[in-house]
């Protein structure tokens, strides 16, 4: 079992938007993955992108071109 | 067999769509409706389908790609959505019934619709539309080549008219896409329908609509997406919004496929190979004086296709002695486009179409000549 961390999860209205992203992250460098949306966010399905909160900063100006949802501060 | 109908359909792909395809049926998973590696997979591949269908349409982005089963998919979704009663809508005698057929459903819910006719050529009328036009006008749908003549239509030219008088514009690219650039930003294009399974070389059961980010369609249908579950609704945004349901995810592996084949290829060398098979079709049969040609065969640019008769003689028959005795797949009848065939005069007779895909070789349209040459002395 991996050990549980301070981590930032993007969440987004599409599916779509997620991969979107995913592809961005990927050419900029950032670190993260895809995840299932936790349900502490909400209770459904979907993909949502977690990565270590330290790189809130970074993420920030990149996200503003995309369709994100929301930003979720969380202990996974 | 010689396969002279690539505008029915591509009856022979690039061997990577078949591996795609093959490769899928084996391994895929269902896009977005799992976190494990196929499924992901699968999802990516499809993201990056729609960011391949991005450029080569110029849509403004990989959301705005909405995958349907065909361009009459496309079309239907487009077109019953977009017109409600009392609206009135421009359209031309050169369309195909996937563009007539939910024109006239809309028309017993009092949508109004007018026709862009053409002349002896096929040619479309431009000076028309600004004719038609009224207070009501709120769509153009127009082919961007006609399926019958393979004459092209200046979708530009239509774009520009319909962005002066506050029109959507819809264009069918059924006979175009994978051949000739479409740009949906520059053309003024606000939703553009596609299919797979022609010029782009994919499995049949694949196509889409690219829509502007401006318009709104309603959603045709509703169901799963995997994404918001407790909505009652379909999510708003594209696109989601217009799709329900497993996608035909094998299919598309097929297409993205099919679509890295065009992009190494270039759309100007398929396009001139095309031209030139077409030519020499042309050539080898225009001087035979039992022969009748539709189109306008002197335009510069057009779909590959030549569509011709025997006089006297029924197309159906044409077709059924190409096939039985030559194994040459040709389309006969009225090529589900009723008012082009009336305009021509060929209502009765139909007509018969040679259309010329990327593989066809030299050798094939010069069995094709001498075949056309054989059967008019046999028969008349």
């Amino acid at each position: 079992m991996r050990e549980k961390s301070d981590c930032l999860v993007i969440t987004f209205q599409t599916t779509t938007a997620a991969l979107h992203w995913e592809d961005t992250a990927k050419e900029k460098g950032i670190s993260g993955r895809l995840i299932p949306i936790p349900q502490e966010i909400t209770a459904g399905c979907g993909l949502a992108w977690k990565m270590p909160v330290s790189e809130k900063e970074t993420v920030q100006p990149l996200l503003q071109a995309l369709t994100y949802d929301m930003l979720h501060e969380m202990w996974l | 067999m010689i396969d002279l109908n690539v505008a029915a359909t591509s009856a022979r792909k690039p061997e990577t769509v078949a591996k795609a395809v093959y490769d899928a049926i084996l391994h895929m998973g269902n896009a977005g409706r799992g976190h494990d590696a196929t499924s992901l997979d699968t999802t990516r591949m499809i993201y990056q389908t729609r960011k391949k269908l991005t450029t080569l349409f110029d849509v403004e982005s990989p959301e705005n790609v909405v995958f349907t089963a065909n361009a009459t998919q496309g079309l239907n979704i487009a077109i019953c959505g977009l017109l409600q009663t009392d609206d009135h809508v421009i359209t031309t005698c050169m369309e195909h019934n996937s563009v007539l057929r939910p024109l006239y459903q809309k028309e017993k819910d009092g949508v109004e619709i007018s026709f862009v006719g053409c002349d002896a050529k096929g040619v479309l009328q431009y000076e028309q539309f600004s004719l038609r036009l009224q207070k009501n006008t709120k769509m153009v749908v127009c082919t961007h080549a006609s399926n019958v003549t393979g004459n092209l239509n200046d979708i530009a030219k239509i774009g520009a008219f319909c962005k002066q008088n506050g029109l959507l514009f819809v264009v069918d690219a059924s006979q175009t896409a994978g051949v000739f650039p479409i740009s949906m930003q520059k053309m003024q294009i606000d939703v553009l329908c596609f299919t797979g399974h022609k010029c782009l070389m994919g499995p049949q059961g694949t196509g889409g609509l690219c829509v502007a980010k401006a318009v709104e369609i309603p959603s045709f249908y509703t169901g799963g997406t995997g994404v918001q579950s407790f909505s009652k609704t379909q999510p708003e945004t594209y696109p989601e919004h217009l799709e329900a349901g497993t996608l035909n995810g094998h299919g598309i592996a097929g297409l993205s496929a099919a679509l890295d084949f065009i992009e190494k290829t270039g759309l100007d060398t398929i396009q001139q190979q095309e031209h030139a098979r077409m030519m020499q079709f042309y050539n080898g049969i225009k001087d035979i004086p039992q022969i009748e040609m539709y189109g306008d065969l002197e335009a510069k640019q057009r779909a590959a296709m030549i569509t011709c008769n025997i006089k006297g003689v029924s197309s159906d028959k044409f077709c059924d002695i190409l096939a039985q005795e030559y194994n040459i797949a040709v389309r006969g009848g009225v090529h589900c486009a009723p008012l082009l065939h009336q305009a021509l005069g060929t209502a009765k007779q139909g007509a018969v179409r040679f259309s010329f895909g990327y593989f066809v070789t030299e050798a094939e349209v010069e069995m094709a000549i001498v075949a056309v040459k054989q059967i008019v002395e046999a028969l008349t």
